[in-house]
């Protein structure tokens, strides 16, 4: 038994690959020419396009005003001339607008000395306002626009905030550097936040796999006097999914169906905690962020500081390029990421990762009939039997797969990942939500 | 490069093991045993186990191309074959072998769907098949001859019991007594190493577990199995065992009932069968503690010495049951309890 605290149902060990990069210091990316910047890097509603082909922006300057309630603020990451607006499809698969923008003219802040900013005399709504402006969205993945969280709804209140340090994604080690190389930073980032909720306690959770990330940040925490707990977690996957990390630090479970709010916790991402300090500090909007670019493939593993908008094909070019031939490029981790079929695919507020797999890491093989082995069972996080759902979906008893608990799916790939028939469990899944939405739809529009 | 990039569904990676690793693995696992029941019953048992393989795989071919699928690479019809040799005497007539084989794969296999689909163990249903169709042949045990060719037939030590029970003197005080008795005396490491008459694969106790702890670090048997079959079917022997000796309670022969048999070869080949064991940890519980509960109950109450492969098949058939009993507990549970 491990003296660290966890989830307790559930959860896999799949190898972590992290040593290739936690040890590298971030790297400034080299700088691309053309920036594609997605009007659509969120959650939520889509920005609204600001620009038009031939403008000229300033580095810095708003080109997607949010688009709604849940949205984001976007901004140019280059200073340049709107070439176009064209469509391109992300990682995940959706259609979304996009500015190209030909870099040209001065940039604003690169190369010139910091200028510090005090929040302290702030009051809580400008804070916020702050936030909202600088178009910041969580940076664990899900990229759920930060202003929206840290606005609680009357009547609620936050019990404990807790910072997602988790990174149980295998390769991705940008949250480790970032708390590494940025940690006073963080930590300032964690303050601002901590007097828009005023939580009773704030803990950072972070995976035994990276003490001195824990060490750390507890000394800086000492020497500032800070009200923040760190706590070492168990290494598990996926001990980083918001509803097992709430489990694992507070020992309570968000229902099915319901925000984390319902058990009085608001979670934020270490990289989203950076945000809010340049937001605030450096009244920086969101234009870049760290990235690893791993994977066997990868010649020079390492974790890049990239402008958002710039492709991965300069990213890898950065690596020094492949040094064999990838069967998988994926964007985010591989458990949960998606893969790409075009390096001219963008960094975006969310891409946490870029990987160049090779066929001896991913281990692909046809799916064959279901032994009932049960590793599925075992593996699920959320208590869930995913044989059964997937049989549910595969016949269309979308009410049976209903009543299993297919909504509580998280997606995050333990079943697919254990199971030996090599059945695609999660594909399943998403596809059976879909049928689901749509037959509500239906049912709703009549 | 472009075209040649692979696009799928998350996850992007994949744990190493597959069915046809697995069902390789676990034959691998039970090749030691085999090899020692080809050493102490001679070239015999090579051949009843080649036959049983070729038999297996040679209907997986047939129904497969009959059913235009190839299925014959994921080794799971070897496995059923292996399993079959290893469950027969070393002196059977070959062609109780092929019916056998035959009906493992054709009826307890292919007529349910195929891999996964069973209900009950092929290998299993195939041997109790043969079992109450060819009795003497399948009774007919050879007394362990290493190194010569010589063959000489003998009972099993839990064959001697049985028939043994029936005219036992008062001083008799437990089983290895009552073989001493018979003129069949065997020691603790006899039976724990295999020198005894038996089945093929299920002899060697020693090679057995060995086997069995490796499936068992690489988790493709599951402990909950191999443990709650195991201590239910020790406590069971241990408190009750001495009843048919005159004994009273807590003196049964557990290290006897333990060795003997097909226990060992059961308990972590087949009682811990994928396909027909339950899917959650609880239900695996309850699967081992009834596989216990019957082995023990046929052994000493049933009609003939050996219990494991019909405890096995008859919990087969409570699987589904125990699956639909034995539900994973939803995460959000404990709040909706707290709530009410």
């Amino acid at each position: 038994m491990s003296r660290f605290k966890t989830f307790p149902k559930g959860g896999i060990h799949p190898t972590d690959y992290k040593e290739a990069t936690c040890n590298k210091e971030v790297q400034n990316a080299s700088l691309t020419s053309t920036a594609i910047i997605p009007l659509s890097q969120h959650i939520g509603a889509p920005s609204e396009c600001l620009v038009q082909k031939g403008d000229l922006v300033e580095e810095e300057q708003i080109i997607g005003k949010s688009g709604g309630f849940v949205s984001a603020n976007i901004h140019s990451p280059v200073p340049g001339e709107v070439l176009e607006i064209k469509k391109i499809f992300l990682p995940n698969g959706m259609a979304v607008d996009a500015v190209v923008i030909e870099v040209k003219g001065e940039f604003k802040r690169l190369g010139k000395d910091a200028d510090l900013r005090d929040w302290s005399g702030m009051s809580n709504e400008e804070i916020s306002a702050k936030i909202a402006e600088m178009g910041i969205v969580g940076q664990g993945g899900a990229t759920f626009p930060t202003h929206v969280k840290l606005s609680l709804p009357k009547g609620k209140s936050c019990e404990t905030f807790i910072i997602n340090a988790v990174e149980c994604e295998p390769y991705l080690t940008s949250d480790h550097r970032i708390m590494l190389e940025k940690g006073s930073e963080v930590l300032e980032g964690i303050q601002i936040m901590q007097r828009l909720l005023s939580p009773l306690k704030t803990v950072i959770g972070i995976e035994a796999n990276k003490m001195d990330a824990v060490e750390l940040l507890q000394s800086l925490i000492t020497e500032k006097g800070l009200d923040i707990e760190v706590m070492p977690l168990e290494v598990k996957y996926p001990q980083g999914a918001e509803k097992n990390l709430i489990k694992a630090i507070t020992g309570r479970e968000v229902p099915s169906g319901k925000l984390p709010l319902e058990v009085g916790v608001i979670n934020a991402n270490v990289g989203t905690c950076l945000s809010v300090y340049e937001a605030l500090v450096l009244d920086k909007p969101v234009i870049e962020r760290v990235v690893t670019v791993s994977g066997g493939a990868i010649k020079n593993p390492s974790n890049l500081k990239a402008r958002i908008g710039t492709s991965f094909r300069s990213l890898i070019d950065d690596c020094g390029g492949f040094s064999e031939e990838p069967v998988k490029i994926i964007a985010g981790g591989p458990m949960m990421g998606f893969a790409v079929y075009d390096l001219d695919t963008p960094v975006t507020k969310g891409t946490s990762g870029i990987l160049a797999l090779t066929s001896k890491e991913i281990k692909a093989a046809k799916p064959t009939p279901c032994l009932s082995c049960g590793r599925c069972v075992s593996s699920c996080p959320m208590g869930l039997n995913p044989t059964k759902i997937f049989k549910y979906i595969d016949f269309n008893m979308t009410e049976e797969a209903l009543e299993a608990g297919l909504m509580d799916c998280v997606e995050c790939g333990s079943c697919s990942y254990m199971c030996p028939a090599h059945i695609p469990l999660v594909q399943g899944f998403r596809g059976g939500k879909k049928i689901i939405r749509k037959k509500s739809m239906k049912k709703a529009g009549q | 490069m472009k075209d040649k990039l692979l696009v799928t569904s998350s996850p992007q990676f994949h744990h190493p093991q597959s069915t046809a690793s697995i069902m390789w693995t676990v034959s691998l696992c039970l090749l030691p045993a085999g090899v020692w029941g080809i050493y102490i019953f001679g070239m015999r048992a090579l051949l009843v186990t080649l036959t049983a393989i070729v038999a297996s795989v040679g209907t997986e071919a047939l129904l497969g191309l009959i059913n235009k699928d190839k299925t014959i690479f994921d080794g799971s019809a070897f496995l059923t074959g292996l399993l079959i040799g290893y469950n027969m005497p070393p002196a059977v007539p070959l062609y109780v072998i092929v019916f056998a084989s035959v009906f493992a794969i054709t009826v307890a296999k292919w007529t349910f769907g195929g891999l996964g689909a069973n209900w009950m163990n092929p290998a299993l249903a195939g041997r109790v098949f043969v079992f109450f169709s060819w009795t003497s042949g399948m009774t007919r045990w050879t007394l362990p001859h290493p190194g010569s060719a010589d063959v000489i037939t003998g009972p099993t030590p839990l064959g001697s019991i049985k028939s043994g029970l029936m005219t036992m003197a008062d001083t008799i005080t437990g089983p290895m007594d009552l073989l001493a008795a018979e003129g069949v005396p065997v020691s603790y490491m006899d039976l724990f190493l295999g020198r005894i008459p038996g089945s093929i694969g299920e002899v060697s106790a020693l090679l057995l577990i060995l086997g069995g702890l490796f499936l068992l670090i690489r988790k493709i048997a599951n402990w909950e199995i191999v443990a709650s079959y195991l201590g239910s079917f020790v406590l069971l022997v241990w408190v009750f065992g001495g009843f048919r000796y005159g004994q009273g309670l807590f003196s049964g022969d557990v290290l006897f009932q333990l060795f003997s048999g097909g226990l060992m070869l059961g308990v972590f080949f087949m009682a811990t069968d994928m396909v027909t064991s339950p899917l959650t940890s609880k239900g695996m519980l309850v699967y081992g503690v009834g596989c216990g509960f019957m082995t023990y109950l046929l052994r000493f109450f049933g009609s003939v010495p050996e219990g494991v492969s019909l405890a096995i098949i008859f919990m087969n058939i409570f699987v589904p049951l125990i699956n639909r009993a034995f539900q994973p507990d939803k995460f959000g549970k404990l709040i909706e309890e707290e709530a009410k």
